[in-house]
């Protein structure tokens, strides 16, 4: 990612840290309703009480697309989705092969939900890849300050 | 694209952060752009040759 500290960026830090700070409650909510009160919670209610802390971290993925959409420096914008893409292709294609292997038998199915830690996984790889092409880059142009 | 802009930093004496921040963006734009990595959109390339005075054909070359 960026090394300037672009407004976008702040934004993104803020709105990440509101999401992982609703999402920590809404985990310690569901996960005390259901083991404390379980017997007492089913229909819609257990639904809506399990789908909550997916919200927080559905809203990641809007803070992602927000900062992409308001980032300013066309260069730094496309950084970010080739970070964002290379995240997903990462997260997409080892899930497919887990799916497979699961599949056929050869492992335990994997739960839905790892695909999400491999994206964020990925993001990082995304961001790795982008740094070294960049400082490669700056070597070769010599100059660079 | 091959661009003038290393050149034309130079006569100024200006560093790519210079030009950066006469542009608003981060130097390693400026760097990607420079080392033809990234072709900036018409509206960043109007900017660059708007602050070396010169048109875009003077900053920017075919081929």
């Amino acid at each position: 990612m960026s090394r300037t500290a672009d407004p976008a960026r702040k934004r993104y830090t803020k709105r990440l840290a509101v999401l992982m700070t609703l999402y920590l409650v809404f985990l310690f909510l569901a996960v005390r309703t259901y083991n404390v009160d379980g017997g007492g919670v089913d229909g819609a209610l257990a639904w809506a009480i399990a789908i909550l802390p997916a919200l927080p971290v559905i809203g990641v993925f809007w803070a992602i697309l927000a900062m992409i959409v308001e980032t300013t420096d066309e260069y730094q914008r496309l950084k970010l989705v080739k970070q964002t893409l290379i995240a997903a292709g990462f997260a997409l294609s080892v899930m497919t092969v887990l799916g497979f292997l699961a599949n056929f038998g050869l492992i335990a199915p994997v739960d839905g939900f790892w695909s999400l830690i491999l994206f964020f996984f990925g993001v990082g790889i995304g961001s790795c890849v982008t740094a070294f092409a960049e400082r490669r880059a700056d070597r070769a142009a010599g100059d660079a300050v | 694209m091959k661009n003038r802009l290393k050149v034309l930093r130079a006569e100024r004496g200006w560093s790519q952060a210079d030009l950066a921040e006469r542009l608003a963006v981060s130097r390693q734009s400026v760097n990607a752009i420079e080392t033809g990595r990234y072709d900036p959109s018409l509206p960043l390339a109007f900017a660059i040759a708007d602050i070396f005075g010169l048109t875009i054909e003077e900053v920017f070359l075919r081929g």
